[in-house]
């Protein structure tokens, strides 16, 4: 009997992951509709922000494109957790344990569905944007790094989510966990740039945390063209936090799969 | 075999709501937390707004922001409590209830009781914060009166329509039915900044908003400048009225069902 | 080398909270074997099975299955044994075909090879026609059939079955036990079956072992068992609801009463079924009218019943909560999540 390459499990399992995600309308569905309407909504409601001396442009429609990418990221958290959670529920992760199967195949087979995922989310708001008159200052080019950098975020709470079904084998656990991540995005740059906002302790939250940079790197490409500073920070966040995660997730699924 | 009366139903239905909201964490925690959470980020995060030329309210974003979040904790504690109406409805306890009393409108007062205590406890805990946060209510004793009942009718408007889609579709799949609704209501109004402020079709549909008067009245109270009083009570007691209306057709429709 | 196909010596696993879920376990399984481990919930049986499967590792003991150790040559286990655990471990979006197809890529089996595998055994457990339709369609017994399918696609010569038949309907449950008993005639494959049902291991099973608190209780030919008891038991309706009590005593003289119907009395017969006509002569004396008499041949449950002091029917609940063994489908991933 032969053995399946690496490349080959990876394939299947990248395949299984992406066709279980694509099946699934309901979740789909709102994590390209909300982020999209909270960003009708928002530019029209606070499109007189713009006029704050110091605004960095003059469509607030423009600044807050951004912010549709990381609420994506924050949905893939939710759907890679909730799918994670469902084969350790179902059984499903022991029938592939008893299967030559190598465990960094299944983790990278499950990464596959996430970047899917973001894929779609990262293309649909940038067609969306562009549709309703953003400009992309950083050109086609931008438009490449802002997808390339959406996909880091994806991955980087998308394995926030695998992590917390892989530890809590539970789907529950993982949904009670989105508010936080929520509130990670709220408590940043999301509606103002860092200098206009006057109250010092938000401030300070703001400047410490990783979502502020990872919203500016996607912003400065949309409004200002290229910003080595702010795409290099956008970066490192976004992808500090995919090593992160990614290990934790590792980790957890050497624990989950824990056959001898 | 003795049977409760209007009132003796209603405030056992409403003991159980209360004492499963108190007790349960993962229940009681998004009422509190998100208008909690709101108000936080929004004083916190976009105070410079105010300084938007044409903004000109008296008492300061903070308070501005406070009326904005009274209501939204008012109108999404109705909505969550139609969540337990449809949660009972699931799980079929709601038939028990049914079977028990003899006038099953009393137990749709009962939720109602229920959701008013739970509001009451969120927005008490919520203005204790906001006043700690510096929130400046220049409004005086009947002012606060005209805000809060203000309060009391949105949080009865939501959960007569809550409870209306609960008894119609008797599933918890009834909650997005209920959160979308009340979720564009909230939304589609002057929410970061005054009516006058607003533009594109978020203008368009706050002009039509009763939501939106009832926000301008009570920010009108919390400043101690009682604006278009008379339409946002007539506007609230309406929108309460419909809804008792939708909820008495719901009733029925759990009714036939049972 | 041993000529066993499963081996286990003291095996132990515990876990950090409640009692040892499985507490020193001594089995031989021969190959070819249909062995059937009888046990209440909570009683181990899964857990053992999760060890034999090299989804958990034992805590104590050793375990060896298809002559691997199941610690040091995990992989080599793997690759001969098939395993159908509690839930039909599948996914509710992918179709039957799409999981057979993943399956034997796993398995090495590509292209061709792959799909011809996959359609044979789909077509021996009769879902050749819902091959195209998403799990998440599939009843009880469908799911059972797949995920025994899919078990077997590597040819394992040992294959663990672990309660395939909980929850499902009489035909299906039929039909499984005609396949297991084809594996286990005309392939030669060794079956590790656990069960709580008393009928499955005695149709099923060359060998049972009755397992209770994580222990071997009893081991045999179903037979060999309930020849051991050997008594068999007498149960007598009087014709007269009035008459019971007497009915109850007269027959308290026989033997030890056992659970009986309201309206019935029954007691094991000491003396075996000679005393049969000696009971007939009892009732009558005392005039007692009898409308129904019934000799019961003894059962797998009265062999649970005399080593255990409990039926095996009830049994299950004496076990709390916390200290059940998780019978949810990850029990493997469950319980090694606990440990970490």
């Amino acid at each position: 009997m032969t053995r399946s390459t690496l490349a080959l499990q990876v394939g299947m399992l990248a395949r299984r992951s992406v066709v279980r995600t694509m099946r699934q309308p309901a979740t789909i569905i709102p994590a390209l509709l909300f982020p999209l309407l909270l960003l009708s909504i928002n530019s029209s409601g606070l499109d007189s922000a713009t006029e704050l001396p110091g605004f960095p442009t003059a469509s607030y429609f423009e600044f807050a494109l951004a912010i549709a990418f990381v609420q994506g990221a924050l949905f893939s958290a939710s759907s890679a957790g909730t799918n994670v959670a469902a084969d350790v529920e179902t059984g499903f992760l022991n029938r592939l344990s008893l299967t030559p199967l190598r465990r960094v195949a299944l983790l990278l087979g499950q990464l596959a569905g996430i970047l899917a995922l973001g894929l779609i989310q990262a293309v649909t708001f940038l067609t969306v944007g562009l549709a309703f008159g953003a400009g992309i200052a950083a050109g086609i080019a931008g438009a490449v790094v802002i997808v390339a950098l959406s996909l880091v975020m994806s991955l980087g709470f998308g394995c926030i989510g695998a992590f917390l079904a892989l530890r809590t084998g539970s789907g529950e656990a993982v949904q009670g966990v989105f508010p936080l991540l929520f509130a990670a995005l709220f408590l940043s740059s999301m509606a103002l740039p860092r200098d206009l906002i006057e109250t010092d302790w938000f401030r300070t939250v703001a400047d410490w945390n990783p979502v502020s940079y990872m919203l500016e790197g996607i912003r400065s490409l949309v409004i200002a063209g290229w910003d080595g500073e702010a795409l290099a920070l956008g970066f490192a966040c976004a992808g500090g936090l995919a090593v992160l995660t990614l290990t934790a997730t590792t980790a957890a699924l050497r624990t989950r799969m824990a056959r001898t | 075999m003795r049977r409760g009366g209007f009132t003796t139903v209603a405030l056992a239905v409403a003991w159980r709501s209360v004492h499963n909201y108190f007790r349960n964490p993962a229940i009681a925690v998004p009422g509190l937390l998100f208008p909690l959470f709101f108000f936080t980020a929004f004083a916190g995060g976009l105070s410079r707004v105010d300084s938007v030329p044409g903004f000109d309210y008296e008492s300061g974003y903070t308070a501005f922001v406070y009326g904005f979040v009274l209501l939204q904790a008012s109108a999404f504690g109705g909505i969550f409590s139609g969540f337990a109406i449809a949660r009972d409805f699931e799980s079929g306890f709601s038939r028990r209830l049914m079977l028990a009393a003899p006038r099953r409108a009393a137990i749709v007062a009962g939720y109602w009781l229920a959701a008013l205590a739970r509001a009451a406890f969120n927005v008490a805990v919520i203005t204790a914060i906001a006043l700690v946060a510096g929130l400046d209510i220049a409004g005086g004793g009947l002012d606060l009166v005209g805000l809060y009942t203000l309060a009391l009718l949105v949080n009865a408007a939501a959960l007569l329509f809550g409870s209306g889609v609960a008894m119609r579709l008797r599933t918890m799949q009834a909650g997005p039915a209920m959160q979308v609704p009340a979720f564009l209501f909230m939304f589609l109004a002057p929410v970061w900044v005054p009516y006058e402020l607003l533009v594109g079709w978020v203008h368009a549909a706050a002009a039509v908003n009763p939501i939106t008067l009832v926000l301008e009245a009570g920010r009108g109270f919390i400043a101690g400048d009682p604006v278009k009083v008379l339409p946002a009570f007539a506007v609230s007691i309406g929108l309460a009225a419909l809804a008792l209306l939708w909820a008495r057709g719901g009733l029925r429709s759990a009714e036939r069902a049972a | 080398m041993s000529t066993a196909a499963i081996e286990t010596r003291g095996l132990v696993r515990e876990f950090k909270k409640g009692p040892r879920a499985v507490d020193g376990i001594d089995l031989r399984v021969e190959r070819g074997e249909v062995y059937g481990f009888l046990g209440p919930n909570g009683a181990g049986k899964s857990t053992t099975v999760h060890v034999l499967t090299t989804l958990l590792p034992p805590s104590a003991g050793t375990a060896r299955v298809a002559g691997y150790d199941v610690v040091k040559q995990g992989a080599q286990v793997r690759a001969a044994i098939g395993a159908a655990l509690q839930e039909a471990a599948l996914d509710p979006f992918l179709t039957g075909r799409e999981h057979m197809k993943l399956q034997t890529a796993l398995h090495g089996m590509h292209g061709r090879e792959g799909r011809e595998r996959g359609e044979t055994l789909l077509a021996r457990v009769g879902l050749t026609e819902a091959a195209d339709r998403k799990v998440r369609g599939y009843s009880g017994g469908m799911k059972r059939r797949l995920d025994l399918a899919l078990a077997l696609v590597h040819r394992p010569r040992i294959l663990f079955l672990d309660e395939p038949t909980t929850g499902l309907d009489p035909q299906s449950r039929s039909a499984l036990w005609a396949e297991v008993q084809r594996l286990a005639s005309d392939r030669g494959v060794t079956v590790f079956l656990t069960t709580q049902y008393l009928e499955e291991a005695d149709v099923l099973a060359d060998r049972v072992g009755i397992i209770d608190h994580g222990q071997i209780v009893a081991e045999g030919t179903p037979d060999a068992l309930k020849e051991e008891i050997g008594r068999p038991s007498v149960e007598a309706v009087p014709a007269d609801p009035e008459d019971l009590p007497p009915t109850r005593e007269v027959l308290g003289r026989f033997g030890e009463t056992v659970a009986a119907s309201p309206k019935s009395a029954a007691v094991r017969l000491a003396g075996g079924e000679a005393q049969l006509a000696e009971v007939v002569r009892a009732l009558d004396r005392e005039d007692i009218a009898v409308e129904h008499l019934q000799l019961h041949a003894p059962t797998l449950d009265d062999v649970f019943l005399a080593k255990t002091g409990r039926s095996l029917e009830g049994a299950g609940a004496d076990r709390e909560e916390g200290e059940d063994e998780p019978s949810g489908a990850a029990t493997g991933g469950r319980l090694a999540g606990q440990e970490a």
